[in-house]
């Protein structure tokens, strides 16, 4: 199955769900990406519960902040 | 090393004046470690002292720089009061491995802007070359 990823197409196996897909994409702490699918926020608690489909389009941005 | 153009070296030292006593921050886009500009974001905290960016802004920049061809290659926010070096908390939310981080201290009467990579709480000082960049005369 292939997804575009962060701008990149890329093949999964079939029924990946989007925690996995983040695991297998090295993020280490899921909690701390913003996830887009197909243009549309997810809220976190939907990532393991998401089956991804042929042709859907992932970004993950990491969560920016720091302090002085 | 990053390299930097003049251009937007000034451009992020002013953006980091403008909000004092605020923190500001914003995205580096580029290719290859050369930033081509940089994009002001919301301190969505507001505070002097930390600052988080605003996701809907994270990915209007991230489409952004897709549709040029480029990418999200750095970050920067400044310390208004504190040295040009990476907080311990700016350590622990430092998530993103393959991303420069760029601080701008302005506790000086010289601003002082550095580049870290931060990979795994483990921090390494990454040069910063600022490259020259042609002003327009007057003839």
């Amino acid at each position: 199955m292939k997804v575009l990823i962060n701008g990149e197409t890329k093949e999964f196996q079939d029924n990946i769900n989007l925690l996995e897909l983040l695991k297998v994409e090295d993020v280490a702490q899921p909690d701390m990406v913003s996830v887009q699918l197909n243009d549309t926020f997810v809220t976190k608690d939907d990532y393991s519960s998401i089956v991804l489909k042929e042709g859907d389009t992932i970004n993950f941005l990491y969560f920016m902040g720091g302090g002085a | 090393m990053i390299k930097i153009p003049q251009n937007v070296y000034e451009m992020m030292v002013e953006h980091a004046k403008r909000d004092l006593p605020n923190e500001a921050c914003g995205y580096l886009a580029g290719k290859h470690k050369e930033v081509h500009y940089a994009i002001c974001m919301t301190n969505t905290d507001a505070s002097c002292e930390h600052f988080s960016f605003d996701p809907q802004e994270q990915f209007d920049a991230f489409k952004q720089t897709q549709k040029e061809g480029l990418q999200l290659i750095g970050v920067y926010h400044s310390h208004p009061q504190t040295p040009a070096r990476p907080s311990e908390e700016d350590i622990v939310l430092a998530y993103d491995p393959r991303i420069s981080y760029v601080i701008i201290s302005l506790c000086a009467q010289e601003p002082d802007m550095k580049s870290f990579i931060i990979q795994n709480k483990t921090v390494e000082k990454e040069e910063i070359q600022i490259i020259v960049t042609q002003k327009e005369t007057a003839l």
